[in-house]
């Protein structure tokens, strides 16, 4: 935690020596895009390429300027005290800053993200937390937490919820995990979680069952990734077959994101493979399909051209040109057009008896 | 028309004469076959049929006779004759005087509506006044009084000047015929050019309230004034004397004019208010009194006792003579020769240039102007328009000038920045004129909306058809932009801005003789243009330097609004003393000062 304020302080000392000297601070952070991200297939994550932008104390972003490091004041009291803060709580802690307040949540957001850049680490480091929930964990699992009071032990069994689930905390460093899992099954939508939760698939499978809703939180894919290393156990992602599905969830599960690259390292799931739905599923499964939305086409070319991740895997591409030249999307709840157990009961176990041929 | 066709047939020009020979021969080659009862006929129609269209088809002429024909034969009892026969219509027509034209077609002289009414009279009267006063070398001072009357909708207006006054006999004439009076046929530059104004207004008056206008005039050096009132006798268009006294007027010279009229008094835009104070921008040497029908008074001060310069009359310049005019000028004119006709009927021929126009018409100096046919003046007409001449001399421009513009305008109007140009002369159609362009910018007027754009013609604001007017399109076509002004495509810029334009000619092309706009000649577009971008030039360095000024303001209020809480950040994470975050928001208020110039 010290290293933390002293590289605050480091960052704090600079920007006084500058002015002492008479000349304009700066303050450089990576920049934040797919295009200053590679993929390292060792490592299993995409990586900043190094490529900075510098933010010169001028008239123009004099404001700025003084949020940015009013913020960093802010994260440097939260580290020191072992405090948390929400990002719409620090909205309105800058309340009390007169003209340097915020106006609209977004900017300070914007800020803080900014800061986390700086310091190449994530916001919760600093004692910022999102609002939004983690993503829900029934199965074979116990997780090991703290009392707040106490500070006891705490063992929480998975397998106990009934037809409810365990909610992924905010800050997930500090749990312990025991399982004789054999697999996470990372799932898209809460209502195919639901399903198989309804329907023990947990204990027939003998694994732990992950509900993202939609792109997966930080704490829902750090969660994840420690389950993961910890367990040294595999991920399979089961989500719609889209553009958005294949990219925006499970793409940034696997490996990260090129607007947070900074974090990556912490966050992939290098780890994760790609059940389902595929394209080729829809044509072995005769699933009910939609024509691919402009946005979805978009995306998948955008993914071909861009994404270092499906520029490394030639499966991918393939996928995307078959999903391409079929012009359609099947989502993962299609299968109740079968039966509505279909899914437990013939697809994933058909799936996982061939796990070898899941996408990278 | 038939007024003009008789007219033609009376001057027995070669041409006329000749048409009408060649129809007397065809009509009587036509009905010479025909019976005598019917021969008579014909032939009397056919004299009619000349007089009012000169090309009768052969088919209504048949018909014409064939009615002509059935109506001697068959009795008259019968109610046959639904058709008018060419006596019937002869019994019609007669001669239309200019009133009885002006009084239908009174929107043609400004009078549409009760309220363009009012200010129009006011117009008429005002301009009248300043005329007389700056001819006769007086400062003018006129009283405009409106004053409702008991019946909805009626004002008697009072006009009052102090000028020279108007000798007796004249003062029917003047006020109770139209085109009656000095400035028609003269080339200098005045307010009034037709001699139409006043006298129409008396008309307007006369029509629908059926009073009479009342004058009342002296002139410097005599005892007692004269007290007129007038009717105009709309069929022959002569003065109706309906009172005619001496009286006492307590005053040295002067005339009072008073008109009652049914109209509609109102204030804001194209009122008399804004017509008055106008003429006060234009005018900054005329002190003007205006009484409203509540009783409120405006006072425009005078704002300089500078008289205009005195304008010399000038003879027309050749470039600006029409065929039928050069034709009507040989005519008339009491030279002897062509070439001195030329000299001395124009302006800017001299004796060489003369015989150059002859030689190239391949004319005679020395013919005898009014021998000279139809086709040779035509070859003259070329000949002038083939030949350099000289523009027209420009001493008969009496321009308000940039310092009294500026004085016109800082005297009505409040803003932070005046500028004004006067152009120098230049010329449309051999008339000499002189643009001249005032703006103000800033203050108090209005920041949105569209500039307000003042038209005037000789010293008279225009305040109708804006639209229709050269002026406007010339504002409308500079580019305001340039001038670090806004603008929409086709449109008037927008700003806190008065645009001034005045235009000064011998001879103002108005669209209509109610004076509302100017006609769109090139020269007068591209002069207003040149003008205007003058203006905007210097218009364009105010508001670039008050915007710089303005944009240095806000930065440097938005460098120290947030400069402090750098340096209570800085303060926070280095737990820096009072005294060390003082200096840093010195420190860092230098620096961005010194980077931002």
């Amino acid at each position: 935690m010290s290293k933390l304020t002293n590289q605050i302080k480091e960052t704090a000392t600079s920007v006084r020596s500058k002015i002492q000297r008479k000349s304009k601070p700066t303050l450089s952070f990576p920049l934040r895009s797919l295009s200053n991200v590679k993929y390292l297939p060792k490592k299993g994550f995409l990586e900043l390429k190094g490529k900075k932008k510098t933010r010169t104390l001028t008239v123009a972003t004099v404001k700025t300027f003084a949020q940015t490091l009013r913020m960093m004041s802010q994260a440097k009291t939260l580290v020191e005290d072992d405090e948390i803060m929400t990002k719409r709580e620090a909205y309105y802690v800058s309340k009390n800053w007169g003209d340097a307040r915020f106006d609209e949540q977004p900017e300070s957001d914007t800020v803080i993200d900014d800061i986390e850049a700086l310091f190449e680490i994530n916001r919760e480091q600093l004692g910022f937390i999102p609002e939004e929930k983690g993503g829900e964990v029934a199965g074979k699992l116990v997780v090991i937490d703290r009392d707040t009071d106490t500070g006891k032990k705490l063992l929480i069994d998975c397998t106990k919820f009934g037809s409810g689930a365990y909610s992924i905390p905010i800050y997930v460093e500090h749990l312990k995990f025991e399982t004789k899992a054999k697999f996470v099954l990372a799932i898209e939508t809460a209502g195919m979680f639901q399903r198989l939760v309804k329907h023990g698939y947990w204990r027939k499978a003998n694994c732990i069952l992950v509900s993202m809703g939609g792109v997966p939180t930080r704490a829902c894919r750090r969660f994840i990734r420690r389950l993961s290393d910890e367990l040294k156990i595999p991920v399979y992602s089961f989500v719609d077959c889209d553009p958005y599905g294949m990219f925006n969830i499970y793409r940034t599960l696997k490996v990260g994101s090129g607007n947070a690259a900074h974090i990556n390292r912490y966050f992939c799931v290098p780890n994760a493979h790609f059940l389902g739905v595929t394209p080729q599923d829809i044509v072995d499964y005769k699933l009910p399909t939609h024509p691919l939305k402009e946005v979805d086409i978009k995306r998948a070319k955008d993914a071909l051209k861009n994404d270092p991740f499906v520029q490394h895997y030639k499966p991918w591409q393939d996928a995307i040109r078959q999903l391409l030249d079929m012009g359609v999307r099947a989502e993962q709840q299609a299968f109740a057009v079968h039966d509505l157990n279909y899914v437990i009961e013939h697809y994933l176990p058909q799936k996982l008896a061939n796990s070898k041929k899941f996408l990278p | 028309m038939t007024k003009a066709k008789k007219k033609q047939v009376k001057t027995k020009t070669r041409a006329a004469k000749k048409t009408v020979k060649k129809r007397i021969s065809t009509s009587s080659k036509k009905t010479s076959p025909a019976k005598n009862k019917s021969k008579s006929k014909a032939s009397k129609k056919t004299k009619k049929t000349s007089k009012k269209v000169r090309p009768v088809s052969v088919k209504t002429k048949s018909k014409l006779q064939k009615k002509a024909k059935i109506s001697t034969k068959e009795s008259l009892k019968k109610e046959e004759p639904r058709y008018s026969t060419a006596e019937d219509m002869a019994k019609k027509q007669r001669d239309i005087s200019v009133a009885e034209f002006f009084m239908k077609n009174r929107h043609l002289l400004g009078f549409d509506n009760p309220r363009k009414s009012l200010l129009t009279t006011i117009k008429e009267g005002v301009d009248n006044s300043l005329d007389a006063c700056e001819e006769a070398g007086i400062l003018p001072e006129v009283s405009i009084i409106i004053a409702a009357l008991e019946e909805e909708n009626r004002f008697r207006i009072t006009i009052e000047d102090n000028g020279p006054g108007i000798l007796k006999k004249q003062i029917p004439k003047i006020f109770a015929k139209l085109l009656y009076g000095s400035k028609f046929h003269r080339l200098k530059m005045s307010r009034g050019q037709q001699g139409i104004g006043i006298s129409a207004a008396g008309m307007y008056g006369q029509l629908t309230t059926g009073k009479p206008i009342t004058i009342t005039s002296k002139t410097s050096g005599s005892h007692s004034a004269h007290h007129y009132e007038l009717e105009i006798d709309a069929q022959k268009n002569e003065p109706r004397i309906i009172l005619d006294e001496v009286i006492k007027w307590p005053v040295k010279h002067g005339t009072k004019v008073e008109i009652e009229l049914e109209a509609k008094f109102q204030k804001g835009r194209q009122s008399v208010e804004e017509y008055l104070e106008q003429t006060a921008i234009a005018n900054p040497h005329v002190s003007l009194q205006f009484v409203m029908p509540d009783g409120e008074t405006n006072i425009y001060k005078r704002a300089s006792t500078q008289l205009p310069k005195q304008t010399r009359e000038i003879k027309p310049h050749p470039y600006g003579v029409e065929l039928g005019i050069l034709i009507k000028m040989l005519h008339d004119t009491n030279a002897h020769t062509l070439q001195s006709f030329l000299h001395s009927e124009f302006s800017r021929v001299s004796m060489a240039v003369a015989k150059n126009i002859c030689e190239k018409s391949k004319l005679y100096e020395r013919a005898r102007p009014s021998r000279i046919a139809r086709q040779e003046a035509d070859n003259l007409f070329k000949a002038i328009n083939q030949t350099k001449i000289m523009n027209p001399p420009t001493d008969c421009l009496s321009p308000i000038g940039e310092e009294l513009l500026l004085a016109g305008l800082k005297k009505q109007i409040e803003a932070d920045f005046f500028t004004a140009v006067t152009r120098p002369p230049a010329v449309y159609r051999g008339n000499p004129f002189q643009i001249e362009v005032g703006i103000a910018y800033g203050g108090s007027l209005k920041a949105d909306g569209l500039a307000r754009v003042l038209r005037f013609a000789n010293r008279v604001p225009l305040l109708y058809q804006h639209s229709a007017c050269a002026i406007t399109r010339s504002v409308m076509d500079t580019g305001w932009r340039n001038y670090a002004l806004q603008q929409s495509a086709g449109a008037l810029p927008t700003g806190p801005l008065v645009i001034m334009v005045h235009m000064a000619s011998v001879w103002v092309p108005f669209t209509s003789e109610s004076k509302e706009a100017i006609a769109h000649y090139p020269e007068i577009i591209k002069e207003t243009r040149l003008a205007l971008q003058e203006c905007g030039r210097k218009l364009a360095k105010f508001v670039k330097r008050k915007k710089k000024a303005a944009e240095s303001e806000r930065k440097k209020a938005f460098i120290q609004k947030y400069i402090p809480h750098i340096a209570i950040a800085l303060r926070e994470m280095l737990d820096l003393s009072d005294r060390q975050e003082t200096t840093l928001v010195t420190q860092l208020t230098d620096v961005l000062e010194r980077s931002r110039s």
